[in-house]
């Protein structure tokens, strides 16, 4: 994994874009209108197709999703089978009406006690996963849910032109961008030339005048590096100034030495914090745990993945689709639920048979936040005792499409906070006494991390 | 003036003319140096591919290139779970209730675990019996993770698989069924119920099996004696925490004495309180733990001693015995019978005379006086060891009776007096295995070497004392191909089950009662409540009160007869005593770094054993101890032979305290096989263990050569500087004004004679708010076993340094135990010497006198650490502030910031303070498991692996403080008394050093803070240590 060396984003921004304005012209600001084609769900009538009664799509959508969707998917085996038109294949192959399935649907434990062989059957072809009772859907709740699974599921054909077009938008995006760019450089350099030959046409008529350029004539004055050669004093400032100046960039280079912020490495699987905290709005601490009870935040075991990722086996994006921004990337669905299926072949998941079947192979994380060995930090003391916002040192990890090391990590920023930060001492009895004497001690309410006394060496050199 | 001599290299060159002689003085080099082979062919030179500039390209580019990489930070990898075990938190430990059964040690014990890595071992406070800890048990963390550990089953050609041992054993016993020859078990004593059952199930299946358990070092006498009068065989148990007197006669009881684990219930009878203490009697030859605790101590050959306690039966009953003692010796007897009298059941006599008839009669004086601290009823099974039967099997071996011989846990080519015999006898059997953890001489003997599972990757169990039942169970996977002894026995005997169920039967079967499995195996201890069933136990009780009385005359009789026997114990010429150092035991250990460094708590001497001498013995033999000008010890060597048996070069140290005419050698050394280089130290004394007698006639004779010792400590005295060791007796303690023996040192101020404490140059720190920590070390109730050394090397990462670093004062623990003897008999009678000197040479001429201990000196043990003072001097003299104080009480040493200038350690009053000289944990040169990745899992994640140049020290355990805090906090709780611990406070079993916060005013250390008994070290000083000490009170008074 190759390290993105990140240590001056300032100096190159500011070198890019000074080769950008040397290069292109300032009208190059036409950028299209990044329009998002809204891909406009064909709104599903009110199915009628369920051979158990009607029922209202949108609502069955609904009650699908709540309560169904984390076992079942519509045309695909998870935890139970596929649903698309379940009612359908029961009638027809199996001869169970509609009262068989409410009655499943509201006590599959009971039908399985009470032997029914279909029930039982399936029971068993599950690995006998027992299904959650739903007592509490009526008749019409099923039915919507059921007019939504026989409704033909929304056309595969569609989303693969939407993708595909998608995908020729982007193309022709960049083909006309680079299209434009070169013409632009192309009537840059002609003007160049035509500047150049005007210019040498002008000369050469002057000579033919006997015209004396002013130029020349001033090269028979005092150049000015010999005038500045010859002031002492200015020669004496400008070396000191530039000694001060070489010491500065010298000392400001060395500091940085180790500094590792901004570091942002390619990681094995591409990992977005910005889908999971950002717009899924998953808490931090629901994968990182341990921080809450160990030194360590702990990069999430696999296992922690598959509780979601069981279910969430492709990405389907926002419902607007990816922006613009992200297919420049090259973030696109596919491109996400290939990551996804890494994450697969890591933990040994196989999905067809929906177990862990195969071999796993660890992931191998590249770690961002490398703290000295010398140090001692210890997360649940700032998570759980301190109650600080994991984004107070690791930034807006929700916008991160790419995890980077957000703060500098060095002593004197630890030293820093610790001064400024007040000790959450409410609510909590182990500080009851020792605030009570603190805030006698320095008459004020509020203690800082400093005053109780965060910054000795040892309390994190040891 | 030159001389004339003429030097000459070799014979040749005195023939005048020799053409090689002149050839070679005038030709350096001889042959042809053969230049034209790689340079003569011009043509290929100018041809070749890399000219003088692309080399220089490329040595640029390289260098460029180099460097250019070393901008680069490495990348570190973090590879999580696939599937987090549940009670796994990375971060977090884990601790899980086990027992260590090593055949030598017998404790249950916690074991911290880090992301599955055991790498510390604790006491296990709440089981009642054996829950304590010594240096050893605190190291067999270290040997589990031990490079030169079997990794596989062995024969003699090399690795082979278990498939083919197993194969090999099966076949055997398949053949034997119809033979007449037996299959042997010789193993380590286990005390285990489950492989009892185990055995005997084996026994049943194949008829002709004799089962033999054979302890290194043997309790033969004591346990025959119990048997003899008890029936079972076994130990009897002692509590000293109830005993008023305690007389011992040779039994180490705070050493590895009947299995150990004596010092807790000793140590609590020896605080004064309410005016009281235990009254300590020590008769012994070697200067022991015990013998430096005791208030009396009669140095006496072992023959005296068994005349001693002839004539202490015979005082108590009136009699009279024969026998010769010394005056003093003989006044001793007469006062301990006294005491004895004056105490009644709260006497209790012991010995460790390897001698049936000694143990006989102390049992017959316990059972005579109603001991109160002697527990026949629920005797240890500690040691079971049969010498009897042992040699039984070698004569069996030697008739070819023997056609398969299995073993585990014992080593017996190496610990066997008749080794010679034994190894003759098992080339006479068919087939013999061997389970080791390491390689062994016997395992390389046999068929095939087994290599065992530590007992940290083992199950098992056992029962330490009747009723009292401990679990072992794995704390870590196997590391490496190996196997239980008892699982495979159990796969031989055709059983499918696993070892683990076997052991869970035995205890739902016959153990539990009803009681859960999850929860004793929680706990790691079972104890079997002894009245479960009182009629029974009544009628066991009148069962037994019948058959005593019905022995009654035939047992005094044959208590008379073995009285009339110890009475009439001579010696002619010397006696050698073989005793068992507390580092090192029986040397099953003996791989282990943290032992090997471990001084010897009398000696202070590492990585070796020796024999130790009297002063008047030695004088008369020549025998000499001298410093050299490196500070280093240098003993001579002797050559020591029992019975025709010598050992030869084995060095001497000269004893204070040791008996005239008697000498001791450790057991435990001297071992090559399977050692690394530098463990192997030492020499073996078992060759001398002759009859499994502890005490043998020898001759001594003095070799040549003197031996290179790393010693820790060369102050041997304390020579009258009263402020280091306070002492008093109990009268005095008693009745007389604190200040009187806790004397505060005056300064002058003003030219007024004011307590030192009143006196400070310093602007006072404010600590009175948060937690103010402290600590106490009781110098009445720590034995010095050294517990505390090991647990601090173990939490802290503390690097072992090797014998030559030692040997130069190099030595990197952060906790040591000073030793200090008195110069004349007792303390008091130095302080006394030392007032009277008058005038400059007198003190001179009387301090270099002072300098010797006396022949049986009083002996005083001082755990010393970093003393976090209030105003330490470190922080004053160092240049960049690495060290600081902290409101908490500790001294911070931060190690990235030191530069190593060592000004702190010489600005320390306390010495406490060690330099790291070496990169030990990444050093070929230090091999001392440290430097490999095996040895490096033991390192305890949370501190610091200290890298060469800076100076390092006790931290006071402030990563286990911060956690105590942290955990609470997080609770939202205030922190409980008990739960602030060090590692040395965690480890030591006689509750000596005591730990916690001085701002609570209900702790522990607050109130012995305001005890009378406390004081500073060096307090004239005013560094206002954090660390303080209790005044030693000996209960001298004659009774």
């Amino acid at each position: 994994m190759k390290k993105v060396s990140n240590r001056h984003p300032n100096f190159a921004i500011f070198a890019f874009s000074l080769a950008l304005s040397l290069l292109v012209s300032t009208s190059l600001i036409a950028q299209d209108d990044a329009a998002a084609a809204a891909t406009t769900e064909a709104a599903a009538p009110a199915g009628d197709g369920s051979p158990c009664g009607p029922g209202d799509v949108a609502k069955g959508k609904q009650l699908f999703n709540q309560n169904c969707a984390a076992c079942h998917a519509l045309e695909r085996r998870m935890t139970g089978p596929a649903l698309a038109g379940v009612a359908t294949r029961l009638s027809e192959d199996e001869g169970l009406d509609c009262d068989w399935l409410y009655s499943w649907i509201r006590n599959s434990a009971g039908m399985i006690a009470s032997g029914d062989a279909y029930a039982n059957r399936i029971y068993n072809e599950y690995n006998q996963a027992a299904m959650t009772a739903f007592p509490t859907l009526s008749d019409q709740d099923i039915n919507d849910i059921l007019a939504y699974v026989e409704a033909p599921p929304p056309a595969p054909v569609a989303a693969a032109a939407t993708a595909g077009a998608e995908g020729g938008k982007a193309d022709s995006g960049g083909i006309s961008n680079e299209l434009i760019l070169g013409a632009l450089t192309l009537v840059f350099a002609l003007l160049v030339m035509m500047l150049f030959l005007v210019n040498r046409t002008l000369r050469r008529i002057a000579e033919a005048n006997g015209v004396v350029l002013e130029k020349e004539k001033a090269e028979k004055g005092l150049p000015i590096w010999k005038a500045f050669a010859q002031n002492q004093f200015l020669v004496l400032v400008t070396v000191i100034f530039l000694m001060l100046s070489a010491a500065y960039f010298a000392y400001g280079w060395f500091m940085q030495v180790g500094v590792d912020q901004g570091y942002a490495p390619i990681q094995p699987i591409h990992y977005s914090h910005k889908i999971h905290a950002g717009d899924n709005g998953i808490d931090c601490k629901y994968c990182h745990s341990s921080a809450r009870v160990s030194k360590h935040s702990g990069i999430p075991s696999l296992n922690v993945c598959m509780n979601c990722h069981k279910s969430i086996y492709e990405y389907k994006g926002n419902p607007e689709g990816p922006s613009a921004e992200d297919l420049a990337m090259g973030y696109t669905n596919e491109f996400y639920t290939g990551e996804i299926k890494k994450l697969y072949e890591a933990v040994g998941w196989d999905e067809e048979t929906q177990s862990y079947a195969n071999e796993p192979k660890p992931v191998e994380w590249v770690r961002i936040h490398n703290l000295p060995d010398f140090a001692y930090f210890n997360h649940s003391q700032h998570v759980t005792v301190g109650q600080i916002e994991c984004q107070t040192c690791h930034g807006p990890v929700e916008e991160m499409e790419i995890m980077y090391q957000y703060s500098p990590l060095t002593m004197g920023w630890c030293v820093n906070c610790h001064r400024e930060t007040n000790v959450q001492m409410e609510g909590n009895d182990y500080y009851e006494k020792i605030h009570e004497e603190l805030a006698k001690k320095y008459g004020v309410e509020k203690v800082t991390a400093a005053q109780m006394g965060g910054l000795e060496c040892g309390k994190c050199h040891y | 003036m030159a001389s004339n001599k003429k030097y000459w290299k070799s014979e040749a060159e005195l023939t005048p003319g020799n053409s090689i002689v002149e050839q070679l003085r005038q030709n350096e080099f001889p042959e042809e140096i053969p230049v034209d082979d790689f340079l003569g062919d011009k043509q290929e030179l100018a041809s070749s591919q890399t000219s003088r500039r692309d080399f220089l390209k490329y040595v640029g580019f390289s260098t460029a290139a180099a460097s250019l990489a070393a901008c680069e930070g490495p990348v570190h990898k973090s590879i999580p779970y696939v599937v987090q075990p549940e009670r796994i938190v990375p971060g977090v430990a884990n601790y899980y209730a086990t027992s260590i059964a090593d055949g030598f040690d017998f404790a249950s014990i916690l074991v911290k675990t880090r992301e599955g890595r055991p790498i510390k071992i604790e006491r296990n406070k709440e089981a009642g019996f054996k829950g304590d800890s010594n240096a050893r048990i605190q190291a067999s963390v270290l040997s589990l993770y031990d490079s030169t550990r079997l990794q596989g089953p062995r024969n003699a050609e090399g690795d082979v698989d278990w498939d083919v041992l197993d194969a090999s054993v099966k076949a055997r016993l398949a053949a034997m069924a119809s033979g007449g020859k037996k299959v042997a078990l010789l193993t380590q004593t286990y005390a285990s119920p489950s492989t009892n059952r185990l055995v005997a199930q084996f026994s049943e299946k194949y008829g002709n099996v004799t089962h033999v358990t054979y302890d290194a070092i043997s309790e033969d006498a004591a346990l025959n004696a119990y048997q003899a009068k008890y029936g079972d065989r076994a130990l009897a148990d002692y509590d000293f925490s109830k005993a008023d007197v305690i007389v011992s006669f040779g039994a180490d009881i705070l050493g590895d004495w009947q299995g150990g684990g004596f010092d807790g219930g000793y140590a609590k009878g020896r605080v004064p309180a309410n005016g009281k203490m235990s009254r300590h009697i020590q008769f012994e030859s070697n200067m022991t733990l015990s013998g430096a605790n005791a208030d009396k101590r009669v140095p006496l050959t072992p023959a005296q001693q068994k005349v001693a306690l002839a004539q202490l039966f015979a005082r108590l009953n009136g009699m009279s015995a024969g026998g010769e003692l010394p005056e003093k010796a003989a006044a001793a007897v007469e006062q301990a019978a006294a005491a004895i009298r004056a105490a009644g059941r709260k006497a209790v006599v012991v010995s460790g005379l390897q001698d049936q008839d000694a143990q006989a009669v102390v049992l017959a004086i316990n059972e005579m006086l109603g001991s109160e601290a002697f527990q026949p009823e629920s005797p240890r099974y500690v040691r079971q060891g049969n010498t009897a039967a042992l040699q039984q099997l070698i004569a069996d071996m030697q008739a070819g009776n023997v056609g398969m011989l299995l073993m585990d846990g014992v080593d017996p080519l190496y610990t066997l007096p008749n080794a010679a015999e034994f190894a003759e006898a098992l080339g006479k059997v068919d087939l013999s295995v061997a389970f080791a953890t390491n390689r062994t001489d016997t395992a390389e003997a046999c068929t095939f070497a087994a290599a065992s599972s530590h007992f940290l990757e083992s199950w098992g169990d056992a029962q330490f004392k009747k009723g009292h039942y401990s679990l072992m169970q794995p704390v870590i996977r196997q590391l490496f191909d190996t196997r239980q002894f008892q699982q495979c026995l159990l796969s031989w005997s055709g059983e499918e089950q696993s070892w683990y169920d076997f052991i869970r039967e035995t205890w739902e079967g016959s153990i539990l009662a009803g009681a859960d499995w999850n929860q004793a195996l929680h706990d790691g201890f079972f104890a079997a409540s002894m009245d479960a069933d009182p009629q029974e136990a009544a009628a066991a009780q009148t069962d037994k009160e019948q058959e005593s009385e019905a022995e009654e005359p035939a047992s005094v009789g044959s208590i008379a007869a073995a009285v009339r026997r110890l009475a009439g114990a001579t010696q002619d010429g010397m006696s050698l005593v073989l005793y068992s150092k507390v580092g090192m035991g029986d040397g099953r250990q003996a791989g282990n770094p943290w032992l090997q460094e471990f001084p010897d708590p009398i000696t202070r001497v590492s990585w070796d054993n020796y024999l130790t001498v009297s002063k008047k013995d030695a004088q008369e033999l020549g025998l000499v101890n001298e410093y050299v000008a490196n500070g280093g010890l240098d003993g001579s060597y002797a050559n020591v032979t029992v019975n025709g048996v010598t050992v030869s070069n084995v060095p001497v140290i000269i004893q204070p305290g040791q008996a005239e005419g008697t000498f001791g050698l450790a057991f435990g050394y001297g071992r090559k096989t399977g050692l690394k280089a530098d463990m192997q130290t030492g020499v073996n004394a078992f060759p001398l263990y002759q009859g499994f007698d502890t005490a043998q006639g020898v001759t001594i004779e003095k070799a040549a050569g003197m031996h290179e010792f790393a010693c820790i400590q060369l102050q041997k005295t304390l020579m009258g500087r009263g402020d280091i060791i306070k002492e008093t007796t109990l009268e005095i303690f008693n009745t007389k004004d604190a200040a009187e023996w806790n004397h505060v040192p005056q300064v002058s101020l003003n030219h007024n004679e004011v307590p030192a404490t009143t006196v400070d140059l310093w602007e006072p720190f404010d600590r009175s708010v948060g937690h103010h920590f402290n600590m106490s070390i009781d110098l009445n109730s720590c034995t010095g076993c050294g517990a505390c050394v090991i647990a601090c090397h173990a939490e802290n990462n503390v690097p072992v340094v090797g014998k030559k670093e030692i040997r130069l004062s190099r030595d990197m623990h952060w906790l040591r135990i000073d030793r200090y003897y008195s110069s004349e008999d007792t303390f008091e009678e130095d302080n006394i010497k030392k007032d009277g000197f008058s005038g400059a040479m007198e003190s001179k001429r009387g301090f270099e006198e002072m300098e010797d201990p006396a022949a049986n000196p009083q002996v005083a043990f001082q755990p010393v650490m970093c003393q976090h003072c209030n105003h330490a001097p470190c922080e004053t003299v160092c240049p960049v502030a690495a060290t600081a104080h902290s409101r908490q009480g500790h001294n911070h040493m931060a190690y990235n910031r030191c530069v190593g200038t060592r000004y702190c350690a010489n600005n320390c009053p306390y010495k406490v303070r060690r330099f790291n000289w070496f990169l030990y944990n990444d050093n070929d040169e230090f091999d001392y498991h440290m430097n490999n990745d095996l040895g490096k899992m033991v390192l305890n994640p949370d501190v610091n692996v200290r890298s060469r140049g800076v100076m390092e020290k006790c931290s006071w355990c402030i990563q286990m403080t911060q956690k105590t805090i942290l955990d609470a906090k997080r609770e939202g709780r205030p922190v409980k008394d008990e739960e602030f611990q060090t590692a040395c406070s965690n480890a030591c079993s006689t509750g000596a050093i005591v730990f916690g916060d001085i701002n609570d005013p209900e702790s522990e250390v607050s109130k012995l803070k305001a005890d009378d008994r406390m004081y500073h070290l060096l307090e004239h000083v005013g560094t206002q240590p954090n660390v303080f000490y209790q005044v030693k009170v000996r209960n001298t008074d004659e009774a």
